[in-house]
């Protein structure tokens, strides 16, 4: 089977309007960003997008919001967006807000055949209406479910024809996660080689997990906050 | 009264040697600069890294390698890379020895809000509500009024809720106060800040500890 597509536009062909997506990365580090701007060619819409941020003003996923293509976002911090922020106060974008470590671990549930689990992360507040409570042990937790995703869409630093990814630095995230719980998942990757190049020993997310790759081209890799120091 | 660098610095004397730290966004991030020396303390990162170095130089900067504050960073030497569920995991299990991080307000229960204010502010819970909910040692950093000169340190919270009965420690601009079960108890105060500033800037339930002493500055 050929998992090999052309390019971003080929890979997001499938997705159409009112589609759930899951989208990897923290903040604008290990974005899937290729297909986010396929995303915003195709002009498709009424998605739902499963992801920790929303992007900013004028990258990431705020290219989506800008072109009103999203309907909801599932996230865990929106803080770094304004256009976001409008859209949710004025009631044109729905919202659910999840705790990270929960959000992280639907996704791992989706991608491991694990319908609900108990977290104490939210007991006590308002992420916890209407979610079934329950004591272990004498701590109290909520049960949370997994996702329903038609797509995932990661972003991995190297990869080969059969799927096998690895990824660089803080850019994992939740990428890992994310490419075992889309129906579908896409990988783009800023290095694609043959079968046998990468080391069995170090693959990051086995190939059996993605059914479509392609080599992503000019990556920009915008840094939100550059901190440096003098030596 | 202290500064943020001084608040970060009185909170970087709770840290012992071997902890595995996670550090908020704001004054938290501060406490990184004022570990005692010889002490070997591992910071945690929850987007995924285990042994946060400090900030790069020009020279060496990679934007795959960022703190949860979104700040370029490095690592040291053992420091490791996972991914987004494995790292909740290690908070989740308890592994992670200190909490330290901001608040918009703090009860005297030692419940904490710090993710939204309805109807003005929505930013998200980040990883706030996890380690609110598993950690077994939080210490909250803030100022102790906000920006109107109300008190951030209530009988009842007025915002929603991060997580119930949580927080063990608070330290402000004017003071170190300890959660008890009868409510906030002031135990440390701030050069030329007087038991009753900080009576008058609480609106919690608050006790003095018969050991009062003067939070070490210098």
């Amino acid at each position: 089977m050929n998992k090999i597509c052309k390019n971003a536009d080929q890979a997001v062909s499938g997705i159409t309007n009112d589609m759930t997506l899951m989208l990897g990365g923290f903040g604008l580090c290990g974005i899937p960003e290729n297909c986010i701007a396929a995303l915003a060619r195709s002009k498709v819409s009424g998605l739902t997008c499963i992801s920790n941020n929303a992007g900013v003003d004028d990258f990431g996923i705020g290219l989506l919001l800008q072109n009103r293509q999203v309907k909801k976002m599932i996230s865990s911090y929106v803080g770094e967006n304004a256009e976001f922020e409008r859209q949710l106060l004025s009631g044109e974008l729905e919202v659910e807000l999840i705790p990270q470590g929960t959000l992280a671990e639907r996704c791992r549930a989706t991608g491991a055949g694990i319908p609900a689990f108990y977290t104490p992360a939210g007991y006590g507040t308002e992420v916890a209406d209407g979610k079934e409570v329950r004591e272990f042990d004498g701590k109290m937790y909520i049960m949370e479910r997994a996702f329903q995703s038609n797509y995932a869409i990661v972003k991995a630093w190297k990869g080969d024809t059969e799927g096998n990814l690895v990824f660089k630095g803080t850019a994992r995230n939740f990428n890992p996660m994310m490419a075992m719980a889309g129906k579908i998942t896409i990988a783009e990757v800023e290095e694609l080689v043959a079968p046998g190049v990468l080391d069995p020993n170090e693959i990051h997310t086995p190939g059996i997990f993605v059914n479509k790759i392609f080599l992503g081209i000019d990556y920009e890799k915008r840094i939100e906050q550059r901190t440096t120091q003098e030596l | 009264m202290l500064t943020k660098e001084q608040i970060a610095k009185r909170i970087a004397q709770e840290l012992q040697d071997g902890y595995y730290v996670n550090l908020g966004i704001g004054i938290p991030t501060l406490v990184a600069n004022y570990v005692p020396a010889g002490m070997s303390v591992t910071l945690q990162s929850e987007n995924g890294l285990l042994g946060m170095g400090p900030f790069p130089t020009e020279q060496t900067i990679d934007a795959d390698l960022i703190n949860a504050g979104k700040q370029t960073v490095t690592t040291l030497p053992g420091s490791s890379f996972f991914d987004s569920a494995t790292s909740f995991a290690m908070i989740r299990s308890g592994r992670v020895d200190l909490t330290v991080l901001g608040a918009m307000e703090v009860n005297d229960k030692g419940d904490i809000a710090n993710w939204k204010i309805p109807g003005k502010m929505v930013k998200g819970m980040g990883g706030a509500m996890d380690l609110v909910a598993s950690a077994q040692n939080i210490i909250v950093a803030m100022q102790h009024t906000n920006r109107a000169g109300q008190s951030k340190l209530l009988s009842e919270l007025s915002l929603p809720v991060t997580g119930l009965g949580c927080v063990k420690k608070v330290v402000t601009n004017l003071c170190v106060m300890n959660i008890t079960p009868q409510g906030f108890e002031l135990v440390e105060l701030a050069q030329g800040v007087s038991v009753q500033d900080v009576k008058d800037a609480t609106q919690g339930r608050l006790r003095v500890s018969d050991n009062l002493t003067e939070i070490a500055t210098s």
